[in-house]
């Protein structure tokens, strides 16, 4: 069994569905994602469309994370799936250096990597991933690679010359398929992000990788002496950090 | 005019969530420069014991493995506080995943820092008998030992080649920043040990032969020049990846690290690398020491620009 994901993104309406249904059933803490959906307009007025483009782990054949793990606490289950020990990890971000697609982050509240799993806890109990039950238009498509008769196989079959991957020239051999993308959804070279033409502006660089609240001393103490509560207050003044993306000399 | 208008030109970012911040920051460049020097001093040893007498650099024997001691300490010390989980940096030994080359680096470098440690030990306990204290057990086996020293040094100079270079490794499989080549890094990384290990031997030739510190002066010459030379031909020629091109705009006139980069530059390759050749003739200690200095603070400005930069770009 190798378990795989498509999404067609002519389907995709960009409800942030399924980004929703996986924060809430992986309890993925504020201002860290598993699954993401990007907004991205296309053409010069009046001739202009928004596309919407799930973004998520890509459970690679090949995955740079697994490999450059040095605990392997990121590990392949049978199913394909890349999956993570969080008690295994030992915080070294190895594996967010390595992800070409960024999907990986450090965890607030435990200060481990974590990353969408396909909701593998899901899967073992027969039930589909979080996202998939979520999609009101059925844009994403789940199921095993290895059955010619599963949906994803047909999917697949049925758009052969559409079906795209992220940063295929990386050699990573994800098992998550686009269907209906194009370079300017797919590469991240290929838009721009420009302050002040967004839905929200000051798309800025997260201060923090981990957990913001708690020093390098507090790692080390954190055992004897237990962290602080934290409150919603403390992750939404990091994602609304002052500093803009353009000042730091983003493109 | 009418490419202005279609999709493939115009494609802009409406809504996304804020990209990650740096991962590795300045804690990974303090564990690489330290490393340099740690690795450095035990090629310059071997270099200069190699070309000359022993009694030509008389404090070679015991300084150079206190300096990598002390660097290495200081590398794995900031390797440790970079880790989210420090106290589970023990996972790495229990459980190692040998296709890491962070386990592989943090086998080879706690072998490397123990045979570092038994050499101090022979180095001081001979020439310093009575330090730290008279009667210390640690001094006395290296006094007993003395012999060991000739033996394990060739071992060290070939391990220091890999624990210099392991850290490229890790870069390279750090396969979403492709300013990073596993090649070229490699090569940077040599040329930084060389650079660092001798800039930190300057401090201690003052009672050497002016031959072995000329000779010390040569290879903090060539190293600054290859080192810059590597810089420059990455600078300019990395275009044919378009992700390197795009990271490298951030060192570009307007870019953040524009200054930092060329004040780097600067200090530690450019200027060091004509005092170092001004003075293989003149043999101006103070001189070169302070270019010691400069290449040793330039090298940590420009490691920390190549590690942070990679890191600014939206993955997707």
């Amino acid at each position: 069994m190798k378990l795989g994901f498509l999404v067609d993104l002519n389907l995709c309406m960009g409800c942030k569905g399924c980004e929703i249904a996986c924060k809430v059933e992986n309890e993925v803490p504020l201002s860290t994602w598993r699954l993401r959906v990007k907004y991205i307009d296309l053409g010069t007025f009046p001739d202009t469309r928004r596309s919407f483009t799930p973004l998520r782990c890509n459970h690679c054949e090949s995955a740079p994370c697994e490999r450059i793990c040095p605990v392997s606490a990121l590990h392949y289950l049978e199913n394909g799936i890349v999956n993570i020990d969080s008690e295994r990890c030992i915080g070294c971000a190895g594996c967010m250096m390595a992800c070409p697609y960024g999907a990986i982050y450090m965890d607030p509240e435990t200060n481990t990597a974590d990353k969408c799993t396909y909701c593998a806890h899901r899967i073992e109990s027969g039930m589909m991933p979080a996202c998939v039950v979520a999609c009101p238009v059925e844009a994403n498509i789940f199921g095993d690679l290895d059955d010619d008769h599963s949906n994803i196989s047909l999917y697949i079959m049925e758009h052969k010359g559409a079906v795209q991957v992220r940063k295929p020239e990386k050699h990573t051999v994800p098992t998550h398929f686009y269907v209906g993308g194009g370079n300017q959804t797919l590469n991240p070279l290929a838009h721009k992000r420009l302050e002040g033409y967004n839905l929200f502006n000051d798309v800025t660089h997260l201060e923090h990788v981990g957990d913001k609240n708690h020093g390098i001393l507090d790692r080390f103490l954190a055992p004897f002496v237990g962290h602080e509560e934290l409150d919603n207050k403390s992750f939404v003044e990091s994602a609304t950090s002052k500093e803009t993306h353009s000042q730091e000399g983003g493109h | 005019m009418i490419e202005n208008t279609v999709h493939a030109t115009q494609a802009v970012v409406s809504l996304d969530v804020p990209i990650q911040g740096l991962v590795w920051g300045s804690i990974i460049t303090v564990n690489m420069w330290a490393k340099s020097i740690g690795t450095g001093v035990v090629f310059l040893a071997a270099f200069l014991w190699f070309r000359h007498k022993k009694d030509d650099m008389p404090n070679l024997k015991w300084a150079m493995p206190l300096i990598a001691f002390v660097s290495l300490n200081v590398f794995l010390f900031f390797t440790l506080i970079d880790l989210h989980q420090p106290y589970r940096m023990i996972h790495i030994f229990t459980h190692p995943h040998w296709t890491s080359s962070i386990t592989v680096g943090a086998w080879m470098a706690s072998l490397f820092l123990g045979l570092i440690t038994i050499l101090m030990l022979i180095g001081i306990g001979e020439k310093f008998p009575g330090v730290p204290f008279k009667g210390c057990l640690l001094t006395k086996f290296g006094r007993n030992n003395a012999s060991l020293y000739e033996k394990i040094f060739p071992f060290l100079v070939f391990l220091a080649i890999p624990v210099t270079t392991y850290t490229a490794i890790i870069m390279a499989q750090s396969s979403a920043r492709e300013l990073w080549q596993a090649p070229t890094e490699v090569m940077q990384m040599m040329w930084a040990a060389l650079m660092a290990g001798s800039a930190a031997l300057v401090f201690i030739s003052g009672s050497w032969s002016r031959e072995a510190r000329r000779d010390l002066t040569l290879i903090l010459a060539i190293s600054t020049f290859f080192s810059f030379a590597m810089y420059m031909s990455e600078y300019f020629f990395s275009f044919k990846s378009a992700e390197a091109e795009a990271v490298l705009e951030y060192v570009h006139v307007g870019g953040p690290y524009n200054i930092e980069f060329w004040a780097g530059l600067t200090l530690g390759f450019i200027i060091p690398f004509f005092i170092a050749v001004g003075n293989m003739k003149s043999d101006n200690k103070t001189l070169l020491k302070f270019a010691a200095l400069l290449a040793l603070v330039g090298l940590f400005l420009v490691k920390d620009v190549w590690l942070k930069i990679p890191q600014l770009l939206p993955l997707s």
